[in-house]
């Protein structure tokens, strides 16, 4: 894990090779972050990987977060790590709703870490971002026929509701 | 004798309500028919000793209910209770129902062991089509018979929406005797004679969740809440742990006080 000096030391190096492409980072709990423009990831991606003394190699997971109601909302983390040095670093694409029939879009990884192919899947079943260029995007855990993104924030809960005594204000109208 | 025969089939039809009664014709017929092999004393005596009348569809039943082939199928955490419920603890050979099939088309009773997602739905559905008749199905457990605590978007709430279930057995997850339990009432149901359930035996016909819009709030209900919670709201706010304070008196909901909103009832709260 680089410490925060070492991720804007890296911040710094790539935004020479890649400028305008990192737009923040942060060390928290322990975890160095890169904030990263979602146009140029593939660009990080491939510099931390392949730049002498990054190489964090291994993608070990791809997963999509829905900050609502922040702005932008949607964010898309790469966790990549360094197995020589077991070093970690976490790049976050931030991208923006871009409206209620459209989904957001970013450029596949799957071709240069074949890892990412069912993790952007999973991205997309969940979440509704769209990866382009991946080979086979489609849903992956949930039916090829349901409706709607169900982690999003905004997604109904559905089911029914369940009474307990603390959520019987919330939910009225079942005692009569 | 025949003659004989129509005369008592006529004046004592065999749907008589008096059960003594009606074991008294079945006796009389099977003595008719056992008539001529062997007469007299002899007679009596073995209809009195050897021989046990009874109706066809009665010991059909009697013997699917005491033969009956689940089917090897778990769902979820349900499905570890459901295993040891063939364990010589709880031991369900005892009902007779001990030989799990592990092919639908051998089984007559599926186990729904846990939360049903909607991708699994179809496959239960399917496999439950493909069991022979008769069949039935114990929704086992919380989950299956109404979506638990998974009341989300990938949980199917109560698998029966998409397959007739005979008996719901509740529990999270129920132990193995309450499995036990809910299996010997679908024998009662087998035999054809089901228990009435607690709606019937406690006249509470009307609270089903659909009949529950259909229920009008009576004045005089109307009223009794809104007395309760003034003096409620008299009292001053309850404090929790003490005795005998007076608590939040539910009413219907379009007299119901106003109610804070979240970001107000959270805003001293740590979340």
């Amino acid at each position: 894990m680089p410490d925060a000096p070492g991720l804007e030391l890296i911040r710094a190096d790539l935004n020479e090779a890649h400028p305008d492409a990192i737009t923040g980072s942060y060390f928290e709990y322990g975890q160095a972050c890169l904030i990263c423009d979602p146009a140029k990831i593939r660009d990080v991606l491939a510099w931390l990987r392949d730049t002498p003394g990054q190489e964090y190699t291994f993608l070990a997971s791809v997963h999509g977060v829905d900050y609502l109601p922040a702005e932008p909302r949607f964010g898309v983390h790469y966790e990549l790590l360094n197995m020589a040095r077991v070093e970690r670093i976490r790049v976050r694409a931030d991208l923006d709703d871009p409206g209620h029939d459209k989904l957001p879009e970013i450029p596949t990884v799957s071709d240069e870490w074949p890892t990412a192919d069912h993790q952007e899947r999973e991205v997309y079943d969940f979440f509704g971002i769209v990866f382009t260029g991946h080979p086979d995007l489609r849903r992956i855990l949930m039916p090829e026929d349901y409706v709607g993104w169900p982690q999003r924030r905004d997604f109904p809960m559905g089911g029914e509701p369940v009474i307990f005594t603390n959520t019987e204000r919330d939910v009225p109208g079942w005692y009569a | 004798m025949e003659v004989k025969r129509e005369k008592i089939r006529a004046s004592l039809p065999l749907d008589e309500p008096d059960p003594n009664k009606a074991l008294h014709v079945r006796q009389v017929r099977a003595r008719d028919l056992l008539r001529g092999d062997i007469e007299g004393v002899d007679l009596e005596k073995v209809v009195e000793e050897a021989v046990l009348t009874t109706r066809l569809d009665k010991v059909l039943n009697w013997g699917r209910a005491n033969a009956v082939f689940p089917a090897t199928f778990g769902l979820a955490c349900c499905a570890i209770e459901m295993m040891s419920v063939v364990s010589p603890r709880y031991d369900i050979a005892r009902f007779g129902a001990e030989a799990m099939r592990a092919s639908p088309r051998q089984a007559d009773m599926l186990i729904l062991s846990g939360r049903v997602s909607i991708k699994m739905a179809p496959v239960v559905r399917r496999l439950y089509d493909q069991m022979l008749e008769p069949k039935w199905v114990v929704s086992m457990g919380a989950c299956s018979s109404s979506g638990g605590m998974f009341s989300n978007y990938a949980v199917v709430q109560g698998a029966d929406k998409f397959l007739p279930v005979d008996i719901h057995v509740p529990g999270c997850p129920p132990r193995p005797e309450a499995l036990l339990y809910g299996f010997n009432k679908l024998q009662r149901m087998i035999r054809g004679n089901p228990d009435i359930g607690w709606r019937t035996r406690y006249s509470a016909h009307g609270t089903e969740e659909w009949a529950r819009d259909l229920g009008k709030v009576t004045d005089e209900a109307r009223d009794a809440y809104a007395a309760a919670r003034d003096i409620a709201e008299a009292a001053g706010p309850p404090v929790s742990g003490s005795p005998g304070t007076p608590v939040d008196v539910p009413g219907p909901p379009q007299e119901r006080v106003a109610v804070p909103s979240k970001p107000e009832r959270d805003a001293g709260r740590f979340i």
